[in-house]
């Protein structure tokens, strides 16, 4: 898996992260692992659950920001949150990612809990391919 | 980028400072909050000055921080015939807010049951990330929250009659649209009413400390009666519903502003034409997650209400438990106000701003039209929060605006770095102030010190006369998500 940082000199009341991977797949494998790890303990969610899910955006920016959204929509929809990913970008506009998405349920009595996120934001959302792979920032509104 | 001190807390960048900028960009601050204003603040205000159809300046409160978009604490009017709407300038939040509930009771009637207190109000307000709500309801109920408010609310006996005369716009905004709301959005946060949410949203039971009350006329007016008075305090707002809305339109905005010929300094500000077809169903959109944010509300209450009535053994009409007032700072909302000597008819936008119209505007609640509006402020979990009124010099400033809270000075990660929240919970205990939440990270993540210093914050809105003090509020019990 690739890399991901919390920056805190960006927007310091939500969260900015930085994802890098070695290549598209790569970046929203972590882009999802980011942000399970901002939500829960990922090893408080027990895995029993394998989703399949499809999302597709006409640029690839918006292909993770609509990957991010989705993931924040099923936290509320289902109070399910996924801690192992396996994710397939394809396209060269529209694009599309096909994921298998493994985790659980939220349970409260054995789900450590941190943040409850609203929403992805558009603020700094960034893309960029560089030397290693791929590069992105993207800011969560918590 | 150039900044001019024009008026005691007052701050102007010219629109000559950046390349689009329409009108200047307004900073209200004293000298101290100023300094600590970080850059985002800056590049933020004068962004929203850029948008089209503002009118007068970008306005940014004293609690202003580096937010998405619009700074939180960022207040822009745009002409209804011809300016913008921007979900970016709302949040996705929509109508987050805050409720205050006072009480017929003592601290020294209620610290003996505290702990017992604060334990039935973590049981019946559900918190955190994934909480279920206390209701179940069928589309099409949903559908009528959306458009009724809190009014679906005591209809169905979750609330006091009167409650509804005690909160901005009845509880009930005009203009509502289930129609232009997503089936995603309602599957998102159809299960959610009547649930608190996490990040810095909160259920406090609060004190007025001694010499905590500044106007006792202002006071009891508003039934805030003198120190040791047990009130409550609630800030939440439109849960995932709300999200979702925000989500669906940002998409949308971002996708259809070419169409219109529009650009923005930052994606986040996305917006389209107030009178287009995309702008009037988020409009509609917007003002049905805000209504269903006052439902949320006005839910919490009453769950709050059944909660002191059973741990006291007493009919929470008997407790006094009542509402003072309940404030909007997320949303945008049709008003007239006087721009260049003219009543104009604007989209009032308040991201991290609460509305503060002085006395005698019509909005009003009879009991509090001589007053003005009062005006909710919430601090941090550890350092108290503030009841003030709105005030004419409001109304021709700042379009009837001011603050939302002290502002956030420190990130998260620094926060946590800095305390626990096991340490924190029982530094508080030790104070006095009993907690239950259900994020330990995201409890030391709200920390007394990641935020300024609320005092300041009320000073500066006294000084600049956009609000007027009324009394101040400290915590002794938390809850938290």
């Amino acid at each position: 898996m690739g890399r991901y940082t919390f920056l805190e000199d960006v927007a310091p009341a939500d969260c900015a992260i930085e994802l890098e991977g070695q290549d598209l797949d790569d970046l929203f494998e972590t882009a999802a692992a980011a942000l399970a790890e901002l939500m829960v303990d990922p090893t408080t969610v027990p895995r029993e659950v394998d989703r399949t899910i499809t999302v597709t955006a006409p640029e690839l920016d918006l292909l993770l920001y609509d990957w991010l959204a989705e993931l924040i929509y099923r936290k509320d929809r289902d109070r399910e949150v996924f801690t192992r990913v396996g994710a397939s970008v394809s396209g060269a506009g529209p694009f599309q990612v096909e994921a298998e998405a493994q985790g659980g349920a939220i349970d409260p009595a054995r789900t450590l809990l941190r943040a409850d996120p609203k929403a992805v934001t558009l603020h700094q959302l960034a893309v960029t391919r560089v030397a290693s792979g791929w590069r992105a920032r993207v800011v969560i509104d918590i | 980028m150039r900044v001019t001190r024009v008026a005691e807390c007052v701050w102007e960048i010219p629109p000559t400072e950046k390349a689009g900028m329409q009108v200047p960009a307004r900073l209200y601050a004293s000298e101290t909050l100023f300094s600590r204003m970080d850059q985002g603040v800056f590049d933020q205000i004068t962004n929203v000055a850029c948008l089209p159809g503002i009118v007068r300046a970008a306005l940014c409160m004293p609690d202003g921080h580096w937010g998405y978009g619009f700074p939180i604490g960022g207040v822009a009017s745009f002409r209804a015939d011809t300016g913008v709407i921007s979900p970016g300038g709302i949040g996705f939040d929509i109508n987050c807010g805050m409720r205050l509930l006072r009480t017929n009771l003592t601290e020294a009637e209620v610290r003996p049951r505290l702990r017992q207190l604060v334990d039935a109000l973590f049981a019946a307000v559900p918190a955190g990330v994934g909480a279920a709500g206390i209701l179940h309801l069928t589309g099409s109920e949903f559908r009528r929250v959306m458009v009724e408010g809190a009014a679906w609310c005591v209809a169905r006996g979750y609330g006091w009659p009167e409650d509804l005369d005690r909160i901005e716009g009845r509880g009930c905004l005009p203009g509502a649209s289930p129609d232009a709301v997503s089936e995603r959005a309602i599957s998102r946060g159809m299960d959610q009413l009547g649930t608190l949410g996490s990040g810095n949203h909160y259920l406090e039971v609060q004190v007025v400390p001694p010499g905590g009350l500044h106007d006792p006329q202002a006071g009891k007016i508003l039934g805030v009666e003198g120190p040791g008075q047990v009130f409550l305090m609630l800030h939440c707002g439109s849960r995932g519903f709300g999200h979702q809305v925000g989500t669906d339109y940002l998409r949308t905005f971002d996708q259809v502003m070419r169409r219109y010929g529009l650009t923005v300094p930052d994606r986040e500000l996305a917006c389209a034409p107030f009178r287009s077809p995309e702008g009037q169903a988020y409009f509609g959109a917007m003002t049905a997650a805000a209504n269903t944010a006052f439902a949320n509300r006005q839910l919490i209450t009453h769950r709050v209400r059944e909660a002191f009535g059973a741990v006291l053994g007493r009919d929470p009409r008997e407790l006094g438990l009542s509402v003072v007032y309940d404030v909007c700072h997320n949303t945008a909302k049709i008003e007239r106000h006087e721009v260049d000597g003219q009543l104009q008819e604007l989209v009032v936008h308040r991201k991290g701003a609460t509305r503060a119209f002085g006395p005698g505007a019509p909005d009003l609640p009879e009991a509090y039209r001589e007053l003005g509006q009062p005006v909710i402020i919430g601090g941090s979990m550890e350092t108290g929060s503030a009841l003030l009124v709105g005030t004419a010099r409001a109304m021709a400033e700042t379009f009837g605006s001011t603050a939302h809270g002290a502002g956030r000075t420190m990130s998260r990660g620094e926060a946590k770095r800095r305390t626990r929240g096991e340490t924190l919970l029982r530094d508080m205990e030790a104070r006095g102030i009993i907690v239950r939440a259900a994020s330990k990270s995201g409890l030391a993540e709200e920390a007394g010190f990641a935020y300024k210093d609320l005092a300041s914050v009320v000073d500066t809105l006294d000084r600049l006369g956009i609000s007027h003090p009324v009394a101040s509020l400290v915590p002794i019990g938390n809850v938290k998500g």
